[in-house]
Formats: structure tokens, C-alpha cells, sequence
């Protein structure tokens, strides 16, 4: 039995003016991406969001019958941002279908380029995407007071970041004539420089392969990803300070903002960077070596840590309908009755998933979208859990404090935080950051926490990069193994894309793909509602926004709705659209919604 | 001497043939938004090169991409508005993602971009190119999803998507009479887009000549090579030294490289700053510019058919092995059957729910 996991925000409400706002697209983003919303402007909050995505390519319906080598070639084009955390994630799971696996060398590298990926990933959605929402001229037109305030008020962190007034950190943020916005446009190309030293080529990679790497190893690698990390080190030195300075004027200026893009704790990570001492890609030891992993893996729910074990998340892994174009699956083919370990598998977990399309007429009062919507079944409660990737660094950060597995030097888990060391650079001393567990999953802790990350990522590549060096001087240089395809096999890898959870399922017959289902993030964050009627991520954090932006209805752009929408990190060449609407009033008592009016 | 004359230094330097351009970038056919993700990436020129006005002789450039827009919503499509009205002239269109064939079912979309404001319903993609075609000055397809299909596009695909080109017809002209420009790659190769926008900005400032485009529309200085004339390990190959293994530095036409009949300048070029590629740094060539990607190139990891003869007979018989792969190439170069605009689904799949 399930119950709505999360109090709905559509209660009724005394208000009889809701006004529809809507934004199709909503950009700055990946992907196809509307937001439908019913404003209540007199008590200045959103009453109700609807998230929509208008794109199908149907990767499950093409991939049957490929050869399973080609998989991560193939699901790499699932995205143009983070294609290669799909490329990675196919070949985990390649590896576990084909019981390979790969030399040590091979593994750092692979950790090095996805290192690289979160390096400019981040970057470049923080910075040129992101940054854009809090940049002089968009807080100029929505919050005037706010952008004179920042006027006058000193950037406590100055002498580090160079920026004197908070007003002059938004001006750097203007899109492309702010001299910050500029900077952090051109670092996203050396990380990916570091990336394409790795991987190939970005975004998707040319030089993964099932069993390891086809990346030469020399010294000359090493040095050029190395000489480029210490750049971004630097450069990262000076971006903490100044979001932290951003991030900490906004709670100051709007008092209350912690309510923006608010929700429930409910964070999913599925872990990062596999350690090749433990990791042998057997689903029998995935629970050792899935905590082994230097992001660990973790569902955190009320700021409790349920568990870092891959195969209970693994198995509670269900995909839902209730609002998106497909048909149930429920007469289908099970593919997988139990896992290697003898636990039966569900019906609706992605072994056995079949994608059945069928596009129709969009209808908020029925079938929406072409997001389906997953969900984690928490077994103490019977819940179907409607977790948030929080756009990926909140949770990975959340569930490595937690945790407290972590501990390689340059990063240490410490239960309740995470500390991340930087060495001396050209011009900065050595700094550590701490990233302490925040009081809210909203809006500016999820961004916040991006930042952070980025430096978890420099630090976890340092130290990447010396593993991998004490390989090459110890002479073991190979980068592949052999293997053969099995006839019969399943597979599953677990990653985190850049944005959050990535899990791809596999299922091998005839030496041919029969079934292969992935998930990304984004189908975690941007779902509709449920069979059960339990909102998706995006939908239940606009719900609970108030309205802080000092537009009315005629002028009204919605800023603090993109932010929380934006703080997710869509990524929706599966996803989502916002479209401003002529701001006509409702009456809200012929609004079905809303149930009981006055 | 006449006090009107320019200063010596812009003498040979011509205003643009016209003042402003603007470029209307659709990412919402069936693609992955990566080739907008790419150009963020070129520096020969950089899109801030292109945008703030670093390149002498350009017109100013007005970039309306939903990755990188400031505007959101209704204050972004308005130029969508605007174009279709004509008021937006001139503009170039962009189109990223492959068209799907919105033909093949009863109701729905495949792929769609804004709401319709009187039903409330998507508009699709394939509305938005009919809308805007008309108006375009020129339209590039970025990508191998939008100029040929790509990926999506595979065998057994659910949506019968097809490049820009099977959609709008490979003859179709602008009103200025530009042919598509196919730029394909997935994604495509940074500086390759952004140095084809540059020299269709100066086409269009009339300081350059009609782009010249080979048979499949693709620029002829950046895909007159193949991928194997341009890499480093073809000397490897020359000396018959093959990788049996991936991490090799060897030639890896062995283990799946398709680089001697693939047009593409990548190993040359590099991914991006020279850095990167595909068999120069260990990756095999899967044909990612070509028409027949993925299908004639799959599975990706056997070794391809020509290159069987070709490395056994290196050497001593090269003219027979180049007339072999004319043959290849001219195979490669040709999209699958199930690519067209017709109201049938062929490419393998049977839906029973549309």
C-alpha cells in the first residue's frame, strides 16, 4: 500500500484570485522543458506547478536487438551535457553483464575524465545558466530594491574573490559582457580539454569501451590533465567565497527565502568514481563495492541516512505511470524474477520495464508528459518515495557526510560534513573547505552545494591523478581487458551523472540486447504526478514557493520559480517548458484542483 | 587631401552588405542538445567572439538559443513570433535534432516546443520549421541528428525521424537561394559550426563568395578529407603494424575504426585547442558525420568489412583498395531507406498503442 509521501500543496486555499502563470520553455537549460503554475498574488506564494516535457526518442524501443557492445555508444546520445556519465554508466554495466574487469590504470582514467566532467559541468550550469538568474540585470528587474541593497553592501569575502560590493559580483554575471560570466565560459573549455585528454572527446566520449579504456597512457597525459587541474584549483579558490557571498546576501536581503524551491529531505545519490582495489563488477559484492565507491551512495530521507547499499537500491527501484503518454506494462514480458543474490524483482523495477508509447492529447487533468515517474519503495513504510537528485551535489554531498566512508587524503567524510583540501597554487595558499549539512534542501543550499562539489571534484581528481601515476611508474600500463559477450546475461551500472542518480539496466539474450532501460536524473527530478497522485520533484518545490519577486502579475517573470526550478539542474532532452501566460484570473471554484471553495 | 577619406588603417575594410542578423537556434527536434552544449566549447571563433563583435567585418549578431537565453518563456518566443511574421528579417535558422514524422499517428506530439495559445496544445517541432523555413535567409543543420537522422534514426526507432534535409527536400532553397547547410557530427565538432556561422555572416556581409558544399551539403574545406588522411596512426597502418588491443598506440582499424571511408577532419583538428578526437587518441571511428550513422557502422566494436582486405593488402595493392573504398564510402554516404517524410512508419517497428 502507498501514500502521497509528501503533504500536498494543494489544499484549499481562501485566496479567489489564482492567477495561471506558465513558461514554455523554460531555458538556460538542457532540453524541453514547460512549467504550468497557478499563482495566488494576494498571498504571494504558488499554488500549483505542473512540469511538462515535450520530446520522445524512445532509446529502450531502438536498443532491442543491438549487440550489447554498443550500448554505451548509444546511450551516450541520451544527453548533449552529461552524454559521457551515460557512456560510463553503460560500460558499468557492460562490465557486470560481461564479467569483466578493468586494469586499475583504465579505472583511474575513467575517474579522471568524469572528475573533469563534474569540473565543467558545474561550472558552466552555475555560472553561465544559473548565474544568469541572480546577474545584475535580472535582479534589477524583478527585485530593484534587492539590487540597490546590494549597492551597498561589501562582499565579506572581497579580498579573496576580487569583487568589492555584491552588486559588483552580479554585474560579473551579466550574460556575456560580465567579465565573471566570461571567465567561467572560458575555464569550462579547459575542463573539458581536461576531459577530452581522458575520454576523447566531449560530450560524447570516443575512447570507452566495455573492459577499460583505449586512452594511451603516458606521462605527457597525466602532465597536461595536472598542469590544467592546478588552474582550476585556483580559479576555484576564489568562486566559493563568491557565491558563498551571493548565496548568504539573498537570505539577508529576503528574509525568508529559505522557502524557495523548499522541500522534504528525500535525496537520492547512487555513488561515483568506483575504487578498482574492490570493485569487481559482480552484482553478488555490489554492496561492498558500491561503498567503496569516493562519492558513496545513499537515499537520505529527513536527514536520516537509510542506506548506502546499491543492491537495496537496486531493488526498490519502481517506475510509475499515472500521468505520462504510455501504456502499463503490466502484460509483458518479466524479464528478471530474481537477482543474482535470489531477491525477486519487481514488476516495475527497469529489468522489467517495457516502454510502450502512446502520444495523445496533453491534459493536465490527465496525461501530461512524456516523463514517467520513478520511485524509490521504502520498505519500513510502504511508500513509494518521490526522491530528488537536488540536482545532483546536495545529495552527493549529504550522503558522503553521512556516511563518513570517505577518506583519501585531499577529501574526509566526517559524518556530518565534508572536508575538501586544495594544495598551494600559483598565486593562493593551501585552503580547506568545509561543506557543512545545510537546515533546508532548497533553492540556494542546492546551488550552493554545486559549488562545493566542484571542489570535491578537483580534490578527488589530485588524487585520481597520483593513483594513476603510481601505476605507470610501476609499469602496469594495460587499459583493457578482453572478454566475449555471454549469450544470456543482465546487467546494471550506477553512477551519478553530473545532475544526479544514473542507473542503466540491462538484460542480454542470444548475445543480443532484449531489454535496456536507463535512468537519468532528470526523470527523478521532473516527473508528474503519480498513479498514487504524489507530485514529482519539481512540481512539489514550485508548490511550496512563495513569491518574493516584486512584479505583479502584468510584469511578472517568474524569478524565483526559475530558480527553484533551475536550482534542480534540469537536463531535459526528456523534459520540461515555461511559458508566461497573459496573466488572465481564474475563478478558482471552477478550478477541480482545488476541491472544496468558498 | 580630402579631409572625408577613411584613416589608412580601414581602407580595405568593407561595412556589412547589412547591419544586423539575427540567428533563431531550434534545439527541439530529437537530439540531446549537445551540439549547442559543443559550440560553447569553440574558440576558432568562440560564440563571445561572434556575439560581442570581435571578428572585423561582421554584421551584429542577435543569438536566440534556448540554452543560452536570458528571456524564458513568452519573452523568449517571441522571436519565434517575430520570424514567422517576417519582422525579423534577415534571420539564420538553425535547426538541432532530428525531424520525427509527425505523420505516423492519430494525435500527440513526438517533439514540440512552446504551447499553441489558442489549444493550449505543444507546437511541434516540424510546425515551427514549416512556420519559419519560408522566412529563413539560411538554414544550417547542426549535427548528424539534423542533417541525416543520426541515432535516433536508428533501425526499429519508434518516431520514423529523418534529417532537415528529408524533411524539407535535399533541392529545397531559401529565398535567397541558399541550400541547407549540413554541418554533421555527433556532436558536432566546436570550431567546425562556428567557423561554417562565420563564413555564412560573411556571406551574408558580401564579403565571401557562395558557400561551397559537396553532394550531401556539407562545407567542402571541412569534410574533403577522410578521417584516416588526416591520423596520426595511419603510418602505422602503412607499416601493417595493427593494435590488437584497445590502449594501443597502434592503428585500431582492426578493432573497429571505420576512419579510411569516413569524411570528417576530427583527428586532424583535434576535439577542441588541438586536444581530443576519435583514432588519433584511441577511440575507433563509428562514423558519427556520416548518413549511414549508426546503422552501417554497427556493431561499432567488429572490425569493418573493408578494412579486412585493406590491412592483409596494404601496400601492394593500394589502387585496388582505394577503388574498394570508393565503393564503402559511397555506401556510407547514403541514409538508410526508413529515413523519409511519408505517412508510414518502416523503419522495423510495430507499434500497437498509435
Amino acid at each position: 500500500m502507498s501514500t502521497v509521501t509528501a503533504p500536498t500543496k494543494e489544499a484549499p486555499t481562501k485566496s479567489k484570485n489564482l492567477v495561471e502563470m506558465n513558461w514554455d520553455p523554460i531555458t538556460r537549460i538542457v532540453g524541453s522543458l514547460g512549467i504550468f503554475t497557478k499563482i495566488d498574488f494576494a498571498n504571494r506564494h504558488v499554488v500549483e506547478c505542473h512540469s511538462t516535457s515535450s520530446i520522445f526518442r524512445g532509446y529502450s524501443i531502438f536498443m532491442k536487438g543491438k549487440d550489447p557492445r554498443d550500448a554505451h555508444f548509444i546511450t551516450s546520445r541520451i544527453c548533449g551535457i552529461c552524454g559521457d556519465n551515460h557512456a560510463t554508466c553503460a560500460t558499468y554495466a557492460q562490465n557486470m553483464a560481461f564479467g569483466v574487469r578493468p586494469p586499475a590504470l583504465a579505472e583511474w582514467i575513467v575517474n579522471l575524465g568524469e572528475a573533469a566532467e563534474y569540473m565543467f559541468d558545474h561550472n558552466i550550469f552555475q555560472d553561465n545558466l544559473v548565474g544568469v538568474d541572480f546577474c545584475e540585470q535580472m535582479v534589477k528587474e524583478t527585485n530593484p530594491g534587492v539590487f540597490a541593497k546590494a549597492e551597498k553592501t561589501m562582499a565579506p569575502h572581497g579580498d579573496l574573490h576580487g569583487f568589492r560590493t555584491i552588486a559588483d559580483i552580479m554585474r560579473a554575471l551579466n550574460p556575456f559582457t560580465g567579465s565573471f560570466y566570461r571567465e567561467a565560459l572560458q575555464m569550462s573549455r579547459m575542463t573539458r580539454e581536461m576531459f577530452c585528454l581522458m575520454e576523447g572527446r566531449h560530450v560524447h566520449p570516443s575512447t570507452l569501451y566495455p573492459g577499460g579504456v583505449g586512452t594511451v597512457p603516458t606521462i605527457q597525459l597525466f602532465t597536461d590533465y595536472l598542469v590544467r587541474l592546478m588552474k582550476y584549483v585556483e580559479f576555484m579558490k576564489k568562486v566559493v567565497p563568491l557565491h558563498d557571498d551571493l548565496f548568504d546576501f539573498f537570505y539577508e536581503a529576503l528574509p525568508g527565502y529559505e522557502e524557495v524551491g523548499k522541500r522534504r529531505v528525500l535525496l537520492a545519490c547512487w555513488g561515483s568514481f568506483n575504487n578498482p582495489a574492490v570493485c569487481d563488477y559482480t552484482y553478488k559484492n555490489m554492496t561492498n563495492w558500491g561503498r567503496a565507491m569516493y562519492v558513496t551512495p545513499g537515499i537520505v530521507v529527513d536527514g536520516k541516512l537509510v542506506t548506502t547499499d546499491l543492491v537495496d537500491i537496486n531493488l526498490n527501484i519502481r517506475i510509475l505511470l499515472g500521468s505520462s503518454f504510455y501504456d502499463d506494462w503490466q502484460h509483458s514480458e518479466t524479464f528478471v524474477k530474481t537477482d543474482p543474490l535470489g531477491n525477486p524483482v519487481d514488476k516495475h523495477h527497469p529489468w522489467n520495464q517495457s516502454t510502450i508509447p502512446r502520444p495523445q492529447k496533453r491534459d493536465f487533468g490527465g496525461k501530461y508528459t512524456w516523463v514517467m515517474s520513478p520511485r524509490w519503495y521504502d520498505k519500513r513504510t510502504g511508500d513509494h518515495l518521490a526522491l530528488d537528485t537536488g540536482g545532483g551535489p546536495i545529495a552527493r554531498l549529504w550522503a558522503t557526510a553521512l556516511a563518513g566512508l570517505v577518506d583519501i587524503g585531499y577529501i574526509k567524510s566526517t559524518g556530518h560534513s565534508v572536508k575538501m583540501y586544495l594544495p598551494k597554487t600559483t598565486s593562493l595558499p593551501e585552503v580547506e573547505f568545509e561543506w557543512k549539512i545545510p537546515k533546508w534542501s532548497n533553492a540556494i543550499e542546492r546551488d550552493r552545494a554545486r559549488t562545493y562539489f566542484q571542489v570535491y571534484a578537483a580534490s578527488a581528481a589530485l588524487y585520481f591523478v597520483e593513483q594513476a601515476l603510481e601505476e605507470l611508474h610501476s609499469g602496469r600500463t594495460k587499459t583493457w581487458s578482453e572478454f566475449k559477450v555471454p549469450e544470456e546475461a543482465i546487467g546494471c551500472g550506477f553512477h551519478e551523472a553530473v545532475r544526479g542518480v544514473l542507473s542503466h539496466h540491462v538484460v542480454i539474450r542470444n548475445g543480443k540486447i532484449a531489454n535496456y532501460h536507463p535512468y537519468p536524473p532528470t526523470p527523478w527530478n521532473a516527473n508528474p504526478r503519480d498513479v498514487y497522485g504524489t507530485p514529482g520533484p519539481y512540481e512539489d518545490a514550485v508548490q511550496n514557493t512563495p513569491i518574493f519577486e516584486e512584479n505583479g502579475p502584468d510584469k511578472f517573470k517568474g524569478i524565483d520559480i526559475m530558480r527553484s526550478v533551475r536550482s534542480f539542474d534540469p537536463c531535459l532532452p526528456c523534459g520540461v517548458h515555461m511559458y508566461l501566460g497573459d496573466g488572465k484570473v481564474l475563478e478558482t471554484r471552477h478550478s477541480p484542483m482545488f476541491g472544496l471553495q468558498p | 587631401m580630402a579631409t572625408e577619406a577613411a584613416p589608412y588603417g580601414r581602407v580595405t575594410q568593407k561595412a556589412p552588405a547589412v547591419a544586423e542578423v539575427h540567428i533563431v537556434w531550434i534545439t527541439a527536434g530529437l537530439g540531446c542538445d549537445g551540439d549547442s552544449v559543443s559550440i560553447t566549447a569553440a574558440t576558432q571563433p568562440s560564440i563571445e567572439d561572434v556575439l560581442l563583435g570581435a571578428i572585423p567585418g561582421l554584421p551584429k549578431v542577435h543569438l536566440h538559443n534556448p540554452v543560452l537565453a536570458y528571456e524564458n518563456g513568452d519573452d523568449f518566443l517571441k522571436y519565434w513570433y517575430l520570424a514567422e511574421q517576417g519582422k525579423l528579417d534577415p534571420f539564420v535558422l538553425v535547426v538541432e535534432g532530428s525531424i520525427p514524422n509527425e505523420k505516423i499517428k492519430k494525435e500527440g506530439y513526438w517533439a514540440a516546443l512552446g504551447t499553441n495559445p489558442k489549444t493550449g496544445q505543444p507546437i511541434t517541432t516540424n510546425e515551427w520549421i514549416d512556420r519559419l523555413a519560408p522566412q529563413a535567409l539560411g538554414i544550417i543543420a547542426c549535427g548528424t541528428c539534423a542533417t541525416y537522422g543520426g541515432i535516433h534514426a536508428m533501425e526499429g526507432n519508434p518516431t520514423g525521424c529523418m534529417g532537415l534535409a528529408d524533411y524539407l527536400g535535399w533541392g529545397w532553397h531559401s529565398k535567397a537561394g541558399l541550400p541547407i547547410v549540413n554541418v554533421p557530427g555527433c556532436p558536432v565538432q566546436p570550431d567546425n559550426f562556428m567557423e561554417t556561422v562565420l563564413y555564412l555572416l560573411y556571406q551574408v556581409a558580401g564579403l565571401a563568395p557562395m558557400i561551397p558544399l559537396d553532394e550531401q551539403l556539407r562545407p567542402t574545406w571541412l569534410f574533403g578529407k577522410t578521417v584516416h588522411e588526416g591520423c596520426d596512426r595511419a603510418g602505422y597502418y602503412e607499416q601493417g603494424d595493427f593494435a590488437e588491443s584497445y590502449g594501443s598506440p597502434k592503428c585500431i582499424v582492426k578493432l573497429g575504426c571505420w576512419g579510411p571511408v569516413v569524411n570528417c577532419n576530427v583527428p586532424k583538428r583535434g576535439w577542441m585547442a588541438g586536444i581530443g578526437g576519435c583514432p588519433n587518441v584511441g577511440g575507433i571511428c563509428i562514423g558519427c558525420t556520416m548518413p549511414g550513422f549508426p546503422d552501417k557502422f554497427m556493431p561499432f566494436m567488429d572490425e569493418p568489412p573493408g578494412a579486412r582486405v585493406s590491412t592483409s593488402a596494404v601496400g601492394a595493392y593500394g589502387r585496388a583498395i582505394t577503388a574498394l573504398r570508393t565503393l564503402t564510402q559511397a555506401t556510407v554516404n547514403k541514409e538508410p531507406k526508413w529515413r523519409h517524410p511519408r505517412a508510414e512508419l518502416t523503419t522495423g517497428y510495430h507499434p500497437r498503442s498509435y
